[in-house]
């Protein structure tokens, strides 16, 4: 774990995007901006996942899904919303079936602005995300370690 | 009988790039029905015409699937000219013919790729990518958008191309079809390429008929539907032939869509070569608009339909859209019906299925 910072993994999910945020963020991982160079790699898989980024607004079908995926995530975790829809609900705001941006599900760290969002933009998102998950990781480490001296002193 | 039972599929599966959700009746390894629930997406964009007027529905539709963006924005803006009843000028007709088959090709090419991906073929995922980017850039230089373009307006195009712009342009797809002719042999002649599309997922002629799948789905299995032939744009002007396949498999579909790659560079060459020059981009409409029309118009994935109601209120009554997708949904059930579970994935790329233009 020591060197997670050179590799997160993501997992990505496609909200109700308009999938023009989607296949940027796929862009990011083929040759031209090859976000693989910063060691990051998308896997499906949610529970080997250190990000989750997504795409798109909640409305009422996929919400289940999203706080699923969010929970299967092993903690620490950060979660990376690319593009205004998944920031605010963009402009599909006011249709019936969009409740907001993902924020109104679960906890959002980094937010991607754009319609639809640029690589560079998705990137920059993602290496801030990185940051916040090595402090995360270590308030973590420090918080076990503060336990385990406290069991030391009572024992 | 061997036993049966469901496996659900979706909607977060590795090879799905967007949510949809099939549960699979099978029987020992085979897949015996498929039974698909969709809603994942659904946004209720069509129902905005309520909030927006006529002319802010332009951005909202194009932002129905991000990667045919410039088709739904196309399809919306000439139905509303019909409801006005006007003529675009001829080069803005040229300019959309030119950027509707800049991002088929770019469709095409992102397919490509998924199709390699679908199939663990790393390697050639990238390079179908990579060439991609080459579309994307001259969409960036033309529109100032990678995936929106934003150029559409209803009576004509907001912005125009330079002659360096063209010049950049062909210049390009000289170098995309030399990559392209690198990258076909092997989608058409390597082993194991091969020994994962020849003769899977095959959908005859007959049910393609029965089911009206639309699209390349369609004409890799001898149907020769190209909604291109109705004349919108400046199609009319130019000389092109649908490319059909008789093999009905998973092979035809990869082959339709690569040549039509070659062929969306022959439309740009021969749309550049035609091209009037003009000064005028935009016929203005004048008031709100009154009367109901379609538009249908073909899409990277096969024919849409546009239909808009309107009543004299700068707000539309009713507007709707009937995607490729929709259509080939039924399809893609057909055939998933005794095959194996593990062409499953690759079978739903096949169809090259668009969630979000589905749902809306
Ligand atoms: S932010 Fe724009 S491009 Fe991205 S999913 Fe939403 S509408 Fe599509």
């Amino acid at each position: 774990m020591a060197n997670i910072k050179k590799s997160p993994w993501v997992l990505h999910y496609d909200g109700s995007s308009c999938n023009g945020c989607d296949i940027e963020v796929l862009a990011c991982l083929t040759p031209v901006y090859d976000a693989e160079r910063l060691g990051i790699i998308n896997t499906g898989d949610p529970m080997q996942a250190d990000i989750f980024l997504i795409t798109g607004g909640i409305n009422s079908q996929n919400e289940e899904t999203v706080r699923q995926l969010y929970e299967q995530m092993p903690r620490p975790k950060v979660v990376v919303a690319v593009g205004v829809c998944a920031c605010t609900g963009g402009v599909f705001k006011d249709c019936y079936n969009i409740k907001g941006g993902v924020d109104t599900v679960i906890p959002v760290d980094v937010y991607v602005p754009g319609c639809a969002a640029r690589p560079q933009a998705i990137i920059d998102g993602l290496a801030q995300g990185i940051e916040i998950f090595q402090e995360r990781l270590d308030e973590h480490r420090a918080k076990k370690k503060n336990e385990k001296s406290a069991k030391g002193v009572s024992a | 009988m061997g036993k049966r039972s469901v496996i659900p599929y979706g909607p977060q599966h590795p090879v799905l790039p967007e949510p949809i959700h099939l549960d699979l009746v099978i029987e020992d390894e085979r897949v015996m029905e498929a039974i698909p629930s969709i809603g994942f997406i659904h946004r209720g964009l069509e129902s905005l015409v309520e909030k927006r007027d006529f002319n802010q529905m332009t951005y909202v539709v194009e932002r129905t699937c991000g990667i045919c963006s410039f088709g739904h924005g196309m399809g919306y803006c000439e139905t509303m000219e019909r409801i006005f009843d006007v003529e675009i000028p001829d080069r803005a007709k040229f300019l959309r013919t030119i950027w509707f088959e800049l991002s088929r090709m770019h469709s095409h090419l992102l397919w490509l790729g998924l199709l390699a991906d679908g199939f663990g073929f790393e390697n050639l995922f990238y390079q179908c990518w990579r060439i991609r980017e080459k579309v994307l850039d001259l969409q960036e230089m033309t529109c100032g958008g990678r995936v929106i373009f934003s150029v559409n307006t209803i009576g004509g195009v907001l912005k125009d191309m330079t002659s360096e712009h063209m010049q950049i342009i062909l210049k390009t797809m000289d170098e995309i079809e030399q990559e392209l002719k690198t990258i076909q042999k092997t989608f058409f002649e390597d082993y194991t390429v091969l020994s994962r599309l020849k003769g899977v997922g095959i959908m005859p002629k007959e049910k393609i008929n029965e089911l009206g799948c639309v699209g390349p789905f369609a004409r890799a299995s001898g149907v020769a539907v190209d909604m291109r032939k109705l004349g919108y744009a400046a199609y009319p002007m130019i000389d092109f032939e649908p490319v059909v396949s008789e093999d009905c498999d998973s092979y035809a579909r990869c082959y339709v869509r690569l040549m039509e790659i070659y062929q969306s560079i022959d439309i740009i060459r021969q749309a550049i070569a035609k091209i009037p020059s003009e000064t005028d981009l935009v016929t203005p409409v004048k008031g709100n608009p009154n009367g109901e029309a379609f538009v249908r118009l073909e899409q990277p994935r096969g024919e849409a339909f546009y239909y808009a109601k309107a009543s004299g209120k700068p707000n539309l009554e009713r507007m709707r859209v009937r995607t490729p997708t929709f259509a080939n949904i039924a399809g893609l059930c057909e055939m998933l019906k005794n095959t194996e579970l593990s062409d499953v994935g690759l079978l739903i790329i096949t169809i090259d299925p668009c969630i979000s233009c589905t749902e809306r």
